[in-house]
């Protein structure tokens, strides 16, 4: 598989848009779950893989085989990613009251759901996990989702988005202190 | 040994502590820090339950039929396809868009406002297109790697200096007709592609910083990321009716 897809990178390089189809075909899924995951919207996550794939194309020149092609395309969707969200952060200009209001609805959201309970409980869960991911920064998130979902080094991370070692860690040891905050109260009840 | 630090317990559910004997050992005779892992790796575990939507089998040949159109313009002669029409089309179309404002027969009401909005639908469809291709210079600068050394933006600069020209006509076309949220975008839109299309082919880090600093100030790859989505709805939303929506 790997050698079909370092060929089909080859041939992508020296102009063949048959070849980039392919590669576009095999890993589009896995950057929209990555981008999903990230920017925790669908649009922004199609937006994520659209300018991912444009993006790639014109540097292919500039991909080392060092990584993974995957990796690659990993580090473009995880910056541009990252860009999104601080851009639309910043410019909604809602950080602060975002937090707030996530904080609210975290409350808000009724420990006791009537209801089947067990349906009730899961739902419960995932809108909490979803609640405490978008209460994360864009670092903190980026930085998780990498190590947590995709399984990246501390190291890879680093050099995905540009950030030092010691930087990346506390990232993450960040991003899980606010999720272990905001959800353990809901995961104690299993307990 | 003293009890296991937090961080140390997520790098070693993550299987990257450089003393994970060590904290295996300790976490079999310390029932605190036992408690504490266990109570970690039941939040991360339920992370997990974060739900992604799910995309088919035919998701990639989607994508791929989305952007092939915008890759095989560059196979051939990179961007030089629309480089030598798009301006004398922005023309055109602005040219006939203010014309038809400006001679108008005396029509009724119905007619002429229907004229109008099937005139404005067009100069979307227009400015539609102008905004996705200066979304792409915008996104190609603030999403460039940091180089130690320079930056060739010979591409960037290139395609900037030409949407310039149909930037002040589409501005000037959607300030005639009110459309102030638009015309306001293409403005901010024009000073940063003049400062882009007036940079050096070659930037340094320091420089190619500047050019991020006046897109993201403006916030301007995400009101052209709006705005040029906006426009693209109208071009797939049915014509104009009585009560047309104007962006």
């Amino acid at each position: 598989m790997e050698v079909e897809a370092g060929s089909a990178v080859e041939r992508a390089r020296s102009g063949d848009s048959d070849a980039f189809r392919l590669l576009v075909e095999q890993h589009s899924r896995a950057i929209f779950r990555l981008a999903f995951r990230m920017t925790g919207n669908e649009q922004d996550a199609e937006d994520v893989v659209q300018e991912t794939f444009l993006r790639a194309y014109k540097q292919l020149n500039r991909y080392e085989a060092r990584s993974s092609f995957a990796t690659w395309l990993f580090r473009i969707a995880s910056n541009y990613s990252l860009d999104l969200i601080r851009m639309r952060k910043r410019h909604e200009d809602k950080r602060e009251r975002g937090a707030d209001e996530e904080r609210d609805i975290l409350q808000s959201i009724p420990l006791d759901t009537p209801g089947p309970e067990r349906m009730a409980y899961g739902t419960e869960v995932r809108d909490r996990v979803n609640a405490a991911l978008n209460e994360l920064s864009a670092q903190e998130r980026a930085a998780f989702v990498l190590r947590h979902f995709e399984g990246l080094s501390i190291e890879e991370i680093g050099a995905s988005l540009g950030t030092g070692t010691n930087a990346t860690k506390h990232s993450i040891f960040r991003a899980v202190q606010k999720l272990r905050k905001n959800l353990e109260p809901v995961v104690g009840h299993e307990r | 040994m003293n009890h296991i630090s937090e961080q140390q317990l997520v790098l070693l559910y993550y299987g990257e502590s450089t003393e994970a004997a060590t904290i295996d050992q300790h976490l079999v005779e310390c029932e605190a820090c036992r408690k504490e892992f266990r109570a970690l790796q039941l939040v991360l575990n339920t992370v997990d339950s974060a739900p992604v939507p799910e995309r088919g089998a035919d998701y990639g040949k989607a994508v791929w039929q989305r952007i092939e159109k915008r890759i095989g313009g560059r196979k051939q002669r990179r961007f030089a396809q629309w480089w030598i029409w798009a301006p004398a089309m922005a023309a055109l179309l602005v040219s006939a868009f203010l014309a038809g404002r400006l001679t108008h027969k005396p029509l009724g009401p119905e007619v002429a406002k229907n004229q109008q909005q099937i005139r404005e639908r067009i100069l979307m469809v227009a400015v539609g297109d102008h905004l996705e291709r200066s979304q792409m210079v915008l996104a190609e600068l603030s999403n460039a790697p940091d180089h130690k050394g320079k930056l060739d933006i010979t591409d960037e600069r290139e395609m900037a200096s030409e949407l310039l020209d149909d930037n002040r006509l589409y501005r000037q076309a959607a300030r005639s007709t009110g459309d102030t949220a638009v015309a306001n975008v293409l403005d901010d839109l024009e000073r940063v592609l003049l400062e882009i299309a007036h940079s050096p082919t070659e930037v340094s880090s320091s420089q190619l910083e500047d050019l991020r600093q006046q897109i993201e100030s403006r916030g301007l790859l995400f009101k052209v990321r709006v705005m040029g989505s906006q426009a693209r709805e109208q071009e797939v939303a049915p014509a104009p009716q009585k009560n047309g929506k104007k962006l």
